[in-house]
């Protein structure tokens, strides 16, 4: 049996959810594989050759795999895939573009998001915002899924697979790639921060979020999130939300500030390790699942925690 | 231009689901069901489409029982001009629903087909790309903004650690984020008219394809409860208690 992992990256290096999903791919059994596709990424495959556990790396490089564009992706993976028995990608936003295109080409129904393995065609996976959870069997003969990272460990590193390089898809694709605004940051990105400071609507304002939840963050080297209400009412960009349909995070140490704790954002932190709410309302129900609930009003509270550390 | 949008009849977003005790599924008796809300931004985002004069047809399609119809009728309210209900009470997974749509698809021809990015009941987040790749079109998943020009689709999408912007030839698949528009409630008006604007009635057959389940559901479970911990005085007491965990 034979598993190819699909790596996220931005061809300079190789994303953790790279390594959780080795880990899963381990889980399901068999050999592992790890697939970089991308333009300029030797880098990254010399890093997913060092993860413990994997065989060998297949490394694709094209001008239209730059970006992964799943048109691209797909083009490059389905014919791969005669080889294998099972495709795992991380649910990351490149995994779930991509994935499902290579599942309806190959007939398979893919099974999204699994939290667990339970034999090679049977998984666990969360619906309903995580509000239950489904253990589903699949009949298809080959497995395609995708894996949330905050469910499994990080493969370590000390492997030493051999690097194959493999041609890229001809083209051309029906679509381009036109631009990208990525934020630069020094801060530990959400999905693998061991610390995230998270912002809601009660602070009213994109200035009172940049006064008190970055100096916080900055205190604890913290990665910065933000609850669907503060993304929508312009506090914080997009990529900040954590939730049902943003990130889904499980940090060492979440500390919600300003956030009541709808389902949707629970869906998104609840497997954090000791989450800490602070909320001047002591009905909110974030403060159901917060191991240390502070009712008080933030814009006191958090500069006086600032200060502490 | 034509614009096709499928939508989806969920359990409202704002009822707390209830696992049955026996583990086969969620209660879904009594239970106030909606459009899913991805789908209403999808349809808000064709109606604007048709507004701005960049589309002349919206068609909605929803597959499932017959009170899909009202999922129908309330895109209907928004502004889109007619229906089509692939009736069938089986639960129809993405890998089917997408082989129904790619059948919709060839009977209608459209330009554009904006979806979804997922359901608010399973989550799979699969449909929009599978129906792509069935018709091998481009796609432009997570949108949160679709601009057409020169018969391209200029989307911008929202990525992990930001936004990128791809140029899709049409005919192209786009699916919706949360923050591509906000969805106008139908007005008394609208939604009388709506009675009136039709909906034709088809069957999976009708497209050629089985509904057969790939995946069986072995059992469905409660996730692990999180207990409330405890509330402190003061900040003080909040460093020290983290402290003494060594979370800082």
């Amino acid at each position: 049996m034979a598993v190819l992992v699909l790596a996220d990256h931005d061809n300079e290096s190789l994303f953790d959810a790279t390594h959780k999903t080795v880990t899963a791919a381990k889980a399901f059994g068999g050999d592992v594989d790890v697939l970089v596709a991308g333009k300029g990424s030797g880098a990254v495959a010399e890093a997913a050759a060092k993860i413990d556990g994997v065989r060998k790396v297949l490394h694709a490089e094209g001008d239209a795999l730059e970006k992964q564009l799943a048109e691209a992706m797909e083009a490059l993976i389905v014919p791969l895939m005669d080889g294998y028995d099972a495709l795992f990608s991380p649910a990351t936003t490149m995994g779930k573009n991509v994935t499902p295109r290579i599942a309806a080409k190959l007939d398979v129904m893919q099974i999204s998001d699994i939290t667990a393995i339970e034999g090679t065609d049977t998984f666990e996976r969360p619906i309903y915002a995580g509000n239950a959870m489904m253990t589903v069997k699949s009949s298809d003969p080959k497995k395609v899924v995708t894996v949330r990272g905050t469910s499994f460990d990080a493969a370590g590193e000390g492997g030493s697979a051999s690097v194959e390089s493999i041609d890229a898809p001809a083209g051309p694709f029906k679509s381009a790639f036109v631009d990208e605004k990525i934020v630069q940051s020094d801060r530990p990105e959400l999905t693998s921060a061991k610390t995230i400071v998270s912002g809601g609507r009660a602070l009213g304002s994109k200035e009172e979020f940049d006064r008190l939840i970055v100096p916080l963050a900055d205190k604890l080297g913290a990665g910065v999130g933000a609850s669907r209400a503060a993304v929508d009412a312009g506090y914080a960009p997009n990529d900040y939300q954590v939730g049902q349909t943003g990130k889904i995070v499980a940090p060492e140490l979440y500390i919600a500030i300003g956030i009541s704790g709808a389902i949707q954002h629970l869906a998104g932190m609840k497997d954090s390790k000791i989450i800490v709410a602070i909320n001047k309302d002591e009905e909110a129900p974030i403060f159901q699942v917060a191991d240390y609930g502070l009712v008080a009003d933030l814009f006191n509270a958090v500069p006086e925690l600032t200060e502490a550390l | 231009m034509k614009v096709l949008v499928p939508v989806k009849r969920v359990i409202d977003y704002n009822v707390k689901v209830r696992v049955k005790s026996d583990q086969t599924g969620v209660d879904l008796a009594n239970v106030k069901m909606s459009m899913n809300p991805f789908d209403e931004i999808a349809v808000e985002e064709a109606v604007r489409l048709k507004e701005k004069g960049a589309a002349e047809e919206i068609i909605v399609v929803s597959i499932g029982p017959q009170q899909a119809q009202e999922t129908l009728r309330t895109a209907l309210a928004m502004g889109a001009d007619r229906g089509i209900l692939v009736k069938t009470d089986d639960a129809v997974e993405p890998l089917a629903v997408a082989k129904i749509l790619k059948g919709v698809v060839g009977e209608e021809s459209p330009d554009l087909v904006i979806l979804g990015k997922q359901a608010i009941d399973d989550d799979a987040n699969q449909t929009g790309q599978m129906l792509a790749a069935l018709l091998d079109w481009p796609q432009g998943t997570f949108a949160s903004e679709v601009v057409l020009e020169d018969g391209k689709a200029n989307v911008t999408r929202e990525i992990d650690g930001g936004l990128q912007t791809l140029s899709l030839q049409t005919p192209a698949i786009v699916t919706t984020d949360l923050r591509l528009n906000e969805p106008r409630y139908a007005s008394l008006p609208n939604i009388m008219k709506a009675k009136k604007k039709p909906i034709d009635e088809k069957a999976p057959g009708d497209y050629g394809v089985d509904t057969a389940a790939r995946l069986t559901v072995v059992k469905v479970t409660e996730p692990p409860e999180r207990e409330a911990g405890e509330k402190v005085e003061d900040v003080a007491t909040l460093v020290s208690k983290l402290k003494a965990e060594g979370a800082i």
